[in-house]
Order: structure tokens, then C-alpha cells, then sequence
């Protein structure tokens, strides 16, 4: 791993109305890692992807990927930016009038001059990486729930992008096929260089993927946590994280485990 | 003191030295037991109000969810009343039942309601509007700039998309336009040709209908319909896709969302809509034909009638309205669509306030073109 920033997140703080979710967090993200944003239901995790990638406007701070601002950014530097990312939305956000394939197709529409049918090639390849062979006709609102999300993931590589924002790709996945996407993201990674900027609650998938993780926090509303995940389990002095990495319950101690 | 017998659980309430209520429960507090004494419990625990209240459990032999819910709710309605609180004697595993439910340190204690008065519930309205209104103009300017640029580039245009909404906007509403437009000309024709058959001037029923058909009736009655039928779709469907997350990712696959989902749509609106104006009043004028065979007039004299009343401004200025109308029906529901917030509930919201801002903003505008066709000498 190379140890240059691929995004600079500098005193961001994001606010709904008057509600502050978080509060001039910074934080950095290396090229080629696979980096995990953690923390409890509601703390503001999808909020901070939506800010990395330019969707929403901070209350103050900036991002800066490879240097350029996305919060700032417009016209053709946005799109310059926008072209290297690859997100896929916790709700899979697939376009529900068009097939999976289609949906697929859009980014290479929008951004390639690819001819027509090395789009279809190209989409048709990304779904089989997600294993969606045979369903390329098929519409989102025919698939399952765990099928939606593998097809969003499809479609944020479509554009081999440099970096992906995944938020709880492995929600809703069975635990094979969450293994089968965690190999690709750890291929994708190693071969490729791709970066990962993942929110994600699956301990075994924290461990499997993670080089770096941190832990977002709804009463500080900041970071109270960042490291390896070993460093965070082992060595981490605040009892929530530790307790998330051990899976413990506020009282302490395990859940009481079903003996019959 | 006084003893209350229900279905498992019994409540005896007393007054110790120090003036304290006592509340003794026994039996069982399950949810079958809790639903008949709840009130009661309350209504006692009220009743000893700051004088502090002390529950005594040590006779309880069974404490549900529901009964801990109970026990909490007596809690809570003491501490508003600013009194003391106390259980004693309630079993350890009872009393993580009521832990679970209120962990003792953190209280929330809730926002002091704040009830809206009557002129500020005007006035804040007022503010809504306009800023309403105001967002409205700046969309419609955005959408403009967006339709100049697709018609300099069409190839950027989404020619599927526009030609889908064209036919559901416009073919989907064919018949429903003629049967409206028909009965209109018809029930038009008949209101209007009995007074004036007093005067013998049924021959004016024609006049009558073809002016205020084609200038005004056909424009109006299509766009209204348009309002009803496609710009409530249009905000549900873009709706649907800003709760689904879709619009913020056509924005990240740097697709601008008022060109890719509001361009094609107003751009088949306005195509279709003074079609559908132009249907309207052909179906009007004909359900006027049939009603004027009644009064036993040819066709011919009805169809000279028609053609001598009218001018050919009337015509052009109801095509130019019904233009511009569907310009607006079409941006207010893709506006509302793209303004819907969170949730499945949002989305009927944005539906209902596309038709009503919809036609609340016909009528404005038509009043408008009364003013300004008035003062053109059209
Ligand atoms: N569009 C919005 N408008 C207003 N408040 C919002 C909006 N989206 C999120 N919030 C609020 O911001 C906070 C953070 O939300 P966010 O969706 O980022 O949480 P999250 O960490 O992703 O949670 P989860 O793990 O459940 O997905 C929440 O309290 C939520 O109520
Ligand atoms: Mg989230």
C-alpha cells in the first residue's frame, strides 16, 4: 500500500437542519486500502459517504480527492472526479424502469464512447462477477433483496473506478455469498489498487477486508476510534469499541447463548 | 382504604404516617391483568401527587413487558408531578424487565411542546408560499436552461424516455379527453341553449361554444386532466426514485437529474398537451353538434356558426395557453417529486401537492392570459 492520501477529509461537519451529525471530523483514506467506516445504527455513516462523494454540501470543512475539492467542485472537474468513483447506496438505488443490465449500461452511456455492444460485454461481465449470470433481463423489483445489492455493486464498477464507496454491501447477503463479495473486494483491491471506503456492521467481513477502520460516534459526534482492527479490539481504551469488537452487550459479557 | 379485584391483579392503596401514598400490587401484572388496572393504578398514583408514592411489589408473583410498561408509566407520571418515587420489593428479574424498558440514568426529558397560534400559523403559510413560489421560478428557469441546451445538443436527449411519457401523458389520455371534452360540449350546449331559447336565439349556442371552447374550456380541461393523470405520476415516480436513493445516484454517475428525469417530461408535456387541448375541443365542439341536432338546426348552419364566431388568435392563443400550462404541470410535478423527503408517506404527499399546486396554478396563470389577451385586443 502506497502511502499517499487518496482522500483528505479536513474538519467536516455535516448538519440536517439544526441537527449536527458530525462535527469537524478529519481523517485520511491511503490509496489502495480497503477502509471501513464504522459505528451504531443512525451515527451518521451514510451521511459521511454522501459527503465523500460530493452529494451533499458540508456545513464546513472540505474533501479533497487526489487534491481536488468535491464539495466544491462543478462542471467539468466534478465530472472529472465523479468519473473515478464507483458508490453503491445502501438501498441498492437500481433505476427500476430499466433491467439490470441497463442499469448497468448507464455509467459506461454516460461517461465512455465504448460502441454499443462492448458496453453490453462490459455490463454482462460486472454481473457475472457478482454472480448474477442470467439475470441481465431481469427488472430490480424481480430479484431479491441480496440480488439488488450485488447488482448495485455491479453497476458501481462498471467504470473500473478507482475508488468505491459501499455502504453495508453485505446487509441482507447470505453468509457465502458476503464471503464471495469480500474475496472480490480483497481481488479487486490487491490486483487492481482499488481503494474501499466501506460501512459495514459484519465483524467476520471487518476482519476479513479491513486495513483500517474507524468508529463514528453519535454522542461526540466525532471519531473516537481509529486503527486496525486487531489494534481496536486489543488495545482500545474505549469500552464501546472494544465491546463492538468483542460483540458484547452493554451489561457486559456475552449474549447468554442458547443451550438446548 | 380501598381493594380492587381484576383478573389477577389486585391494588390496594393506603396512606402511611409520613403521608405517602402506598400502592400494594398483587397477584399477577401480565398483559391481560395490566390492561384492566392500568387506568386505575394511574388514576391512584395521581391522586397522591407530590406527596411522593411508594409501590410495594414484594407481593407481585408475575411481571410481564406489559406490566413493566405499567410500572414505568406510574414512574414517569410521578416525576412530571414532581413527587417522589419508590418501588420496593419487586423481584430481581422483574426489575431488569422495567430496566430494559427505562435505563435508570438516561432520562430524556422531552421538549416543552410548543403550540402554534393562529396568526403565526398564518403567517408562517404565508412565508411557505412564497418561498414556494419563488423556489417554483427558479426551477422552471433551471428547466429552461436545461431544455435550450437539449435542444441545441438532442442527441444528449433521452428519446425512450421522452417517447414513453409521451404516450402515457398523451395516447393513455386520448379517450378520457374525448369522453370529458364530448359531455362538456354537450352539457354546454344544453345549459346554454335553454335561456336563449327564450329569446330565440338558440343559434347563438354555437357562438357560445366555439369561443369559449377554443379559448379557454379545451386549454383548461386538458390541462387539467394532464395535472391529474401525469403530474401526479411524474412526482410519484421521480418521488419513488429520490426515496429509493436513485437521484442521488444518477447525480454520483454525473447524470443532473433535472435533465435526465424533468427534461424529457416537460418536453413531452408540452408536445402533447396542445394536442390534447386541440382533442378537447373537437370533442367539445361535436357533443355540441349533437346537441344542437335537437334543436333542429342542420350541421351546416351549426358548422358556419362555429367557424364565422371564431378567429384564428382564438385558436393560436388556447394552443399557446395549453403550451404553457404544460410546461408548469410538468415542472411542478417533477419539482415535487425531486422535493419529496423520506419515506413511503413522502411520496403521496408530493403526489397530492403536484395536482393541487398543479391546478391552484392553472387558474393563476390563466387569469394572467385573461389580463394580457384583454389588453392585446386578442
Ligand atoms: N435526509 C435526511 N434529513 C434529515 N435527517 C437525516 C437525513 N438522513 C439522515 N438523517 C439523520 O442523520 C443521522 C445519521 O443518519 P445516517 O443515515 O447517516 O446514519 P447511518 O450511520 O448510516 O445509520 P445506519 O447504520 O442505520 O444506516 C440520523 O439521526 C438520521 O435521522
Ligand atoms: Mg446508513
Amino acid at each position: 500500500m502506497a502511502n499517499d492520501p487518496i482522500i483528505r477529509v479536513e474538519e467536516l461537519t455535516a448538519k440536517y437542519g439544526d441537527n449536527v451529525v458530525f462535527d469537524r471530523v478529519s481523517f485520511e483514506v491511503m490509496r489502495g486500502e480497503v477502509f471501513i467506516i464504522l459505528g451504531g445504527s443512525g451515527c451518521g455513516k451514510s451521511t459521511m459517504l454522501k459527503h465523500m462523494i460530493g452529494l451533499y454540501t458540508p456545513f464546513a470543512g472540505r474533501v479533497r480527492i487526489q487534491g481536488d475539492d468535491i464539495t466544491r467542485a462543478e462542471g467539468e472537474v466534478r465530472r472529472r472526479i465523479l468519473r473515478r468513483l464507483g458508490v453503491m447506496y445502501q438501498s441498492g438505488a437500481l433505476f427500476g424502469s430499466m433491467t439490470l443490465l441497463e442499469n448497468v449500461r448507464l455509467p459506461l452511456e454516460e461517461f465512455t464512447d465504448y460502441p454499443p455492444e462492448a458496453m453490453d460485454a462490459i455490463a454482462a461481465s460486472k454481473l457475472r462477477l457478482v454472480q448474477l449470470e442470467g439475470f441481465e433481463d431481469y427488472m430490480p423489483a424481480d430479484i431479491s433483496g441480496g440480488m439488488k445489492k450485488r447488482a448495485a455493486i455491479a453497476r458501481a464498477m462498471a467504470l473500473e473506478p478507482e475508488i468505491l464507496f459501499l455502504d453495508e454491501p453485505s446487509a441482507g447477503l447470505d453468509p457465502i455469498t458476503s464471503a464471495e463479495l469480500d474475496a472480490t473486494i480483497l481481488r479487486l483491491s490487491r490486483t487492481l489498487g482499488v481503494t474501499f471506503v466501506v460501512v459495514t456492521h459484519e465483524l467476520p467481513s471487518i476482519y476479513t477486508i479491513a486495513d483500517r477502520v474507524i468508529m463514528l460516534d453519535k454522542e461526540t459526534k466525532g471519531i473516537i476510534a481509529t486503527g486496525t482492527p486487531a489494534e481496536l479490539r486489543d488495545h482500545c481504551e474505549n469500552d464501546w469499541v472494544r465491546r463492538f469488537f468483542l460483540r458484547e452487550t452493554a451489561a457486559g459479557g456475552e449474549p447468554e447463548v442458547r443451550t438446548t | 382504604m380501598s381493594g380492587n379485584e381484576q383478573s389477577g391483579a389486585r391494588i390496594e392503596s393506603s396512606r402511611d404516617p409520613s403521608g405517602q401514598t402506598l400502592l400494594s400490587i398483587r397477584g399477577r401484572l401480565d398483559s391481560t391483568s395490566a390492561a384492566g388496572v392500568w387506568r386505575r393504578l394511574l388514576e391512584l398514583g395521581r391522586a397522591a401527587g407530590a406527596s411522593g408514592l411508594v409501590v410495594d411489589a414484594s407481593a407481585l408473583e408475575y411481571c410481564d413487558g406489559a406490566g413493566a410498561s405499567l410500572l414505568v408509566a406510574l414512574e414517569r407520571q410521578q416525576r412530571e408531578a414532581g413527587g417522589g418515587f419508590h418501588v420496593r420489593g419487586l423481584r430481581e428479574e422483574f426489575q431488569k424487565l422495567v430496566e430494559m424498558i427505562e435505563p435508570a440514568p438516561a432520562r430524556v426529558e422531552a421538549a416543552p411542546e410548543h403550540r402554534e397560534g393562529f396568526f403565526e400559523g398564518i403567517g408562517r403559510a404565508t412565508l411557505r408560499l412564497l418561498s414556494d413560489t419563488r423556489t417554483l421560478m427558479v426551477f422552471v428557469g433551471e428547466l429552461t436552461v436545461m431544455l435550450g441546451r437539449a435542444l441545441r445538443h438532442p442527441r444528449q436527449l433521452r428519446f425512450k424516455d421522452l417517447f414513453l411519457v409521451a404516450e402515457r401523458a398523451g395516447i393513455g389520455a386520448i379517450p378520457i379527453v374525448t369522453l370529458v371534452g364530448f359531455l362538456l360540449g354537450l352539457i354546454l350546449a344544453f345549459q346554454s341553449a335553454i335561456p336563449m331559447q327564450r329569446f330565440g336565439a338558440q343559434i347563438f349556442v354555437a357562438d357560445l361554444l366555439g369561443i369559449s371552447l377554443l379559448r379557454e374550456l379545451g386549454p383548461l380541461m386538458a390541462a387539467i386532466l394532464l395535472t391529474a393523470r401525469s403530474g401526479s405520476a411524474f412526482a410519484a415516480e421521480i418521488g419513488t426514485m429520490k426515496v429509493n436513493e436513485e437521484v442521488d445516484a444518477l447525480t454520483t454517475m454525473g447524470l443532473e437529474p433535472v435533465s435526465f428525469l424533468a427534461v424529457p417530461r416537460v418536453l413531452a408535456a408540452v408536445v402533447v398537451v396542445p394536442v390534447l387541448a386541440m382533442l378537447t375541443n373537437v370533442a367539445g365542439l361535436a357533443g355540441g353538434a349533437l346537441m344542437f341536432q335537437t334543436l333542429d338546426f342542420p350541421l351546416v348552419t351549426y358548422v358556419n356558426r362555429v367557424v364565422a364566431a371564431t378567429s384564428l388568435g382564438d385558436f393560436v392563443g388556447g394552443l399557446f395557453k395549453s403550451f404553457v400550462f404544460g410546461i408548469v404541470v410538468a415542472a411542478v410535478g417533477c419539482l415535487r417529486g425531486l422535493q419529496t423527503g423520506k419515506g413511503a408517506e413522502a411520496v403521496g404527499e408530493s403526489t397530492t401537492s403536484a395536482v393541487v399546486s398543479g391546478i391552484v396554478l392553472i387558474a393563476f396563470i390563466d387569469g394572467i392570459f385573461a389580463v394580457v389577451f384583454y389588453a392585446m385586443g386578442i
